[in-house]
């Protein structure tokens, strides 16, 4: 299952681990990514909350997390090869978080809910 | 009023523009302006006057002031500026130049810049340095809240006491707005107290500790373990440091610091009453993207050129708005040209070579101060380079020190208090100047 | 300017053994200094000798672009001449080899043209007071809110902990805010530019510490409802702070003072003539209305009741210290010199011509650029890109374009109202005769626009550096030589 926020992050979630990340649009809205901020290991990030920041050249994002829980992986691959993300924001996740609270979920958007929110951004 | 020399405009071309924009004179471009807000007559300053008569007014405000044989430091000190840093410093596509958001057409200020940037590392032993800040003062002060950006969510902050008084209070008044809380580490025997730091880090709450040396009186601290025990408390080392001593004394990347800041005022810039000079800010790698100000950074060009540009932007105001790391828009600009200009010229032999000049000069005057029995040094066990602390014998005041000192044309140095004087050498003072010191405190 | 890059660092003329200096010899005898304080390896910094670097420096300075080789029309940047005398008295010796720490009696001189140059800005402002301390236009507008964060302070008004900012505004004035400690709430602008004053009052109230404005605004228009603006934010118990960026066509007209403003700051290098330096020393004075004088920032410069001058380092009300000594002192030297050579007179016409040239190269060219906002403008304007959208030229390859033919580009991409801003200040520097000049530049990149697309967009081509990769700048960075 995937889930967005309006701000353009998403959570794929498998069981009690989610794997939050941009989507698509946001990718191709920031253009060239030359910088992923991210979190540490370990530490707590929360639901609505800034967890790190995505660069491009000239334009900065903050990152906002779907879910409550716990870092337990970094996309490490990014350090090095930001642009992974411009290739396929979808599989190049940026976190992987132990949920503690997955009722969270209920609050997100789905697909199609997302997909009108971009609609109407371009407008 | 009549055609001024820096209006190009003709009376005859004013009409023909006016009829351009359809008005039918220049206060009809003001219309929208209320006559209820405008300035009733005009403004209470004096009529134009000539260039000469310019240069008169200004010369007869300059002959109230007297020139001293300098002996005073603490943050400003009389080094000699090379003719021909003076000279380049005047180029004006430099000096009329603005920020380089253009790089097609401002790699000139670019690549100074960036020979700023690397001359700046090499001197700190730092991994990347920014294109400069205001002065030492507000980039101790930016590397405070850089520290406290970096932690996320600690706000403490430990300065130590030996800090120079004026910065600490400008990391103060930043500190105090940005919510910080800053705490004084004490001193012992001139120096930061290491037991002191440790206990204060033991509560784990701390973003970032803040030290100098040399420090307010010239003292260089050993800061030997100093960055394993402010790392082992997740904290930052912030070294401060005046540019020209680290080419002799140990620089902040040997000290395994986090943040390198300072003044390069002492890399021979004009004392010019208090500026403009330089602050300097160096960091790790690892800290890059944390640290404030423009960088500048190399790439290639569409004809396969070496080519320079504004990077790493997205941490700036212009794009970051609110979310910046710093409100900083700019740096010092040309006083970069001159810190650089200035390094190149003399190399790292020459800096040092300066350092040894100024040093053996100010020790020579210690010892000699000394002898007279009216003044001793207030730390006598610790190193230093070109300046130093006196404490007056009993009888004595700093007062009527620097008063005889001034009779003789000289200014003996920055008083701390009535008892305690802080005096600098440089390379500029003459054995004739320095016997004369000696000489007026005999007499005293 | 050159038009073929001069490509060498310093670093690339660095030969062993060179040196650039020559030194007093060694009069007294050698000291040590412990190993523990000692530097372990010497920095690499070039060895060159002096005419190698003069001339390096002097190659280098050809690939630059200043207002004494062409014509910058930048945006808000206010690019004036930079008169002659005010770089001849601002290197005077005598001001050279002043230390800041001097006993007041021996630079009575200095303390003067600091307390004129302080009352001049006041007069010009409609100011109480003025401090000089603040060393650029940003860490004005930093001190400025530092002073009414005092003055809420004072008060024990502590809930006051938002800044209110129209989203037309440089983004400095929010990052300053942050610093300063307050949350920044944006209020939004009407389609002429102007801020929304129903949308304004509905976010005053007690938390409100203070509103930033410039007037005229980034569109270049004035802000007409000042008045109106300046009774809401008082009746509100918030100040009304000035960003002195747009002073310039005020002069001679009309007072920040007199229409409401608390607390403002201006740019020396912007209105009064003192050179950018490719980014600085710049000054940013900090005015205040009566009532507000003690929370200026220390040192102070204060009059005894003989007339001379004396400093006070610290105050107890006031904001504190935001620099070690007096500021940039030699910038005031210059900004000085041009008043004393502007004149009351000098200095009103100034303004008016250069909203006058303003309006000129706007009427101009209306007619091939989007003007969003009709005239007529103050002392710079904004197109939002080209007329004709369905070239798909955008205001970057205008701008690029540009230095193709001679000129510095305008400011782009702000404010960040349109989506195609393109931000004109001529300034009244420039004469008729460049701005025709360059008029028929922008009209024949309208015409290449519509016939020659392409020549625009892979523009520049007439440039010492040409489309630098800054995204591999981004990506990998290079920022010192050793990183080459």
């Amino acid at each position: 299952m995937i889930y967005y926020l309006p701000t353009h992050e998403y959570a794929r979630v498998e069981g009690n681990t989610a794997y939050i990340g941009i989507s698509k649009y946001a990718a191709e809205q920031l253009g060239n990514v030359v910088y992923v901020d991210m979190p540490e290991m370990d530490d707590d990030v929360n639901a609505g909350e800034e967890f790190g920041a995505i660069e491009s050249v000239k334009a900065a994002s903050d990152l906002f997390s779907p879910v409550s829980g716990a870092v337990i992986e970094i996309n490490e691959e990014l350090i090095d090869n930001p642009r992974l993300i411009n290739e396929d924001p979808e599989t190049h996740w940026i976190i992987k978080v132990e949920m503690n609270n997955t009722a969270e979920l209920e609050g997100l958007l789905t697909p199609e809910a997302y997909a009108q929110v971009c609609a109407n951004e371009k407008h | 009023m009549s055609q001024h020399r820096y209006l190009p405009h003709t009376p005859a071309q004013i009409d023909e523009m006016l009829r351009a924009c359809g008005a039918s004179s220049l206060d009809d471009l003001y219309a929208d302006v209320d006559p209820s807000l405008r300035l009733k007559g005009r403004y209470a300053l004096p009529d134009a006057l000539s260039e000469v008569e310019v240069r008169r007014g200004f010369d007869a405000l300059n002959a109230q002031n007297t020139v001293l044989t300098c002996f005073a430091g603490c943050g400003a000190y009389d080094h000699y500026t090379p003719a021909a840093i003076q000279a380049v410093m005047q180029r004006s596509e430099y000096l009329t130049a603005y920020t380089p958001y253009q790089p097609e057409i401002s790699q000139g200020t670019l690549q100074y810049i960036f020979e700023y940037q690397s001359m700046m590392c090499e001197l700190t032993r730092m991994d990347v340095s920014n294109a400069s800040m205001y002065d030492g003062a507000t980039a101790t002060a930016e590397a405070m809240l850089m520290a406290v950006n970096a932690s996320r969510k600690k706000r403490r902050v430990l300065i130590s006491a030996t800090v120079d008084p004026k910065t600490a209070a400008v990391v103060n008044t930043y500190a105090r707005y940005h919510r910080i809380a800053v705490e004084v580490i004490p001193a012992r025997d001139g120096v930061t107290d290491r037991r002191e730091l440790e206990l204060m880090l033991g509560a784990g709450d701390v973003a970032g500790v803040i030290v100098a040396t040399p420090n307010y009186r010239g003292i260089l601290e050993d800061l030997s373990g100093w960055a394993d025990l402010i790392h082992a408390a997740k904290a930052l080392l912030i070294i401060n440091s005046h540019a020209l001593t680290l080419a002799w004394a140990r620089p902040q990347g040997e000290w395994g610091a986090d943040i390198a800041v300072g003044d390069a005022q002492s890399l021979g810039m004009p004392l010019n009453f208090g500026g403009p000079y330089l602050g300097y800010m160096c960091t790790t790698k690892a800290l890059m993207r944390k640290m404030p100000g423009r960088i500048v950074g190399a790439t290639t060009d569409a004809l396969g050129q070496r080519t320079f540009v504004l990077t790493l932007q997205a941490r700036e105001q212009h794009i970051r708005r609110e979310k910046a790391t710093s409100n900083i828009c700019s740096n010092q600009g040309i006083m970069t040209l001159h810190a650089g200009a200035f390094m190149a010229l003399y190399g790292a032999e020459g800096l040092r070579e300066l350092n040894r000049l100024s040093a053996n000069a100010a020790h020579f005057l210690a010892r000699e101060l000394e002898a007279t029995g009216k003044m001793r040094l207030t730390y006598p066990d610790k190193p230093f380079i070109n300046e130093f602390a006196m404490t007056m014998a009993d009888g004595y005041t700093t007062g009527a020190l620097l008063q005889a000192l001034r009779e003789q044309g000289i200014l003996g140095g920055v008083a701390v208090d009535d008892t305690e004087i802080i005096i600098a050498v440089t390379e500029k003072r003459t054995p004739v100047e320095i016997d004369q010191y000696i000489q007026t405190v005999i007499n005293l | 300017m050159n038009r073929k890059l001069y490509d060498k660092l310093i670093f690339d003329l660095s030969c062993p053994g060179r040196r650039g200096y020559d030194m007093p010899r060694r009069l007294y005898d050698d000291i040590e200094l412990p190993d523990a304080v000692l530097r372990q390896q010497a920095p690499a910094l070039p060895e060159v000798d002096e005419p190698t670097l003069v001339r390096h420096y002097t190659n280098q300075s050809t690939n630059n672009f200043g207002v004494d080789t062409g014509f910058y029309p930048l945006g808000s940047c206010t690019m004036k001449y930079n008169p002659k005398i005010n770089e001849s008295l601002g290197a005077d010796p005598v001001i050279a080899a002043l230390h800041p720490a001097q006993p007041a009696s021996t630079v009575q001189g200095a303390l003067k043209l600091y307390r004129m140059l302080e009352n001049m800005l006041s007069e010009i402002g409609g100011m109480a007071e003025f401090t000089l301390n603040p060393f650029a236009g940003a860490h004005g507008e930093l001190t400025g809110l530092m002073v009414i964060h005092a003055y809420h302070d004072s008060r024990g008004d502590s809930a006051r902990t938002r800044v209110i900012v129209p989203d037309s505004a440089h983004g400095t004035n929010p990052a300053s805010a942050m610093i300063a400690g307050y949350e920044v709430i944006e209020v939004k602008s009407l389609a002429d530019g102007t801020v929304d004053v129903d949308d304004l009052r509905s976010k005053l109230d007690e938390t409100v510490a203070a509103v930033m404005m410039t007037n005229p605004n980034t569109t270049g228009m004035f802000e007409k409802n000042i008045p109106a603006i300046a009774d809401a934010v008082h009746a509100a118990g918030a100040l009304l702070y000035y960003d002195g960026a747009n002073l310039n066509p005020m002069l001679g007209v009309a007072r920040p003072g007199d229409m409401g403003f608390d607390v403002m700051h201006i740019n020396l290098h912007k209105t009064f003539s003192t050179p950018h330096g490719g980014g600085g020393p710049g000054a940013g004075p900090v005015g205040v209305r009566k009532g507000l004088e003690e929370f200026l920032p220390s040192p102070r410069i204060r009059r005894r009741g003989d007339g001379s001058l004396y400093v006070e380092q610290t105050s107890d009300t006031a904001l504190g210290r935001v620099s070690s000594w007096f500021g940039n002192y030699t910038v005031f030297i210059k900004a000085f010199a041009y008043i004393l050579a502007m004149g009351a007179d000098g200095l009103a016409m100034a303004g008016k011509l250069a909203t006058l040239n303003a309006n000129y190269v706007m009427n101009a060219l209306k007619d091939v650029y989007l003007l969003p906002v009709p005239g007529p403008c103050k002392h710079e304007f904004v197109f939002d890109g080209l007329a004709d959208k369905s070239t798909g030229v955008t205001t970057l390859n205008v701008a690029k374009r540009l230095l193709d033919l001679g000129f510095h580009a305008p400011t782009i991409y702000f404010p960040l109202l349109f989506h195609e801003s393109l931000m004109i200040e001529p300034t009244e520097s420039e004469s008729r005769e460049t701005l025709d000049v360059f008029i028929a530049a922008m009209r024949q990149i309208a015409r290449e626009a519509a016939e020659t697309p392409d020549l625009v967009k892979s523009a520049p081509h007439d440039t010492p550096a040409v489309h630098p990769d800054d995204t591999e700048a981004a990506l990998h960075p290079k920022v010192k030589f050793s990183d080459l």
